[in-house]
């Protein structure tokens, strides 16, 4: 049963990640890139990893895809940009990504309808996470903080208005 | 105890990974070079996952959460270049920049 739902979910995310580099459009591609995510949080799910499931939904789909719609939107800040943003999302292109993510929803309420039949992985609670977290690898999560700040930093240096750049230069 | 088999989970990431990887090769948008490259860090997620569920340890989902955190750093600040590449060549275009000065 559970092979089943896993190789549906793996289908889901081979068919939606083909579909993301064969995209012509960027908003397209990152619509089926979400669902690949998506799909691959299923697969967490299935193998008892719940808290890296969440945080593949949370962080990874929530999160850094919304980077790429922010960027994305702000590149086209054009005088059409109204009438591509209509062109890109016309109703024809939410079929392909919508029926991917029905039938991870479905998955889902099948999971959760037979639990008692459907059996995941080891399931590695958070708890257990957390105390390893910030017990052995007390200093990977200090690496990781310090990452963040210098990406953060680069960010904001990178992403400078060019007013400024602008300004320092002359 | 694992009720799928640890070859298929790594066989999904290990195809998720190349086909990141045929993105990354043959796109030459760099916003389809960056969503390639964030496939083959979820596949390096996956493959870290599947092993973890594997021998029912915690270590997995911790290299998940650091490949989590890798990925939010450098999507920011490939993105940050990206914006800067489209302000100063007018272009998404990764081989318009293949030429250096000097």
């Amino acid at each position: 049963m559970d092979l089943v739902l896993f190789s549906i979910a793996a289908a889901v995310a081979l068919f939606s990640t083909v579909m993301v580099i064969t995209r012509l459009n960027a908003v397209h591609a990152l619509l089926y890139l979400i669902v690949s995510l998506l799909a691959a949080g299923f697969v967490f799910y299935l193998m008892g990893a719940y808290f890296a499931a969440v945080l593949e939904v949370i962080v990874y789909a929530g999160a850094i895809m919304v980077l790429f719609v922010f960027v994305i939107m702000m590149l086209n800040l054009g005088k059409a940009t109204i009438e591509q943003e209509r062109a890109w999302l016309r109703p024809g292109m939410w079929i392909g990504p919508g029926l991917l993510s029905l039938t991870l929803m479905a998955e889902l309420i099948v999971m959760f309808t037979q639990s008692g039949s459907v059996a995941t992985g080891h399931v590695v609670q958070a708890k257990s996470v957390g105390i390893l977290l910030y017990g052995p690898y007390l200093l990977a999560v200090e690496l990781a903080s310090m990452l963040l700040l210098a990406g953060l930093v680069g960010a904001y240096h990178l992403a400078r208005p060019p007013a400024q750049v602008d300004k320092r230069q002359s | 105890m694992t009720a799928i088999p640890m070859g298929y989970g790594l066989l999904l990431a290990a195809v998720l990974f190349s086909l990141g990887l045929v993105g990354v090769l043959v796109r030459r948008n760099i916003i389809f070079i960056l969503m390639s490259l964030e496939i083959m860090f979820n596949a390096a997620g996956l493959a870290f996952i599947v092993a973890g569920s594997r021998w029912g340890q915690g270590d997995g989902q911790i290299m998940f959460l650091l490949i989590l955190t890798l990925a939010a750093a450098e999507v920011g600040v490939g993105l940050g270049m990206v914006l800067q590449m489209y302000r100063r060549f007018r272009t998404l275009d990764a081989d318009a920049l293949s030429g250096m000065r000097g």
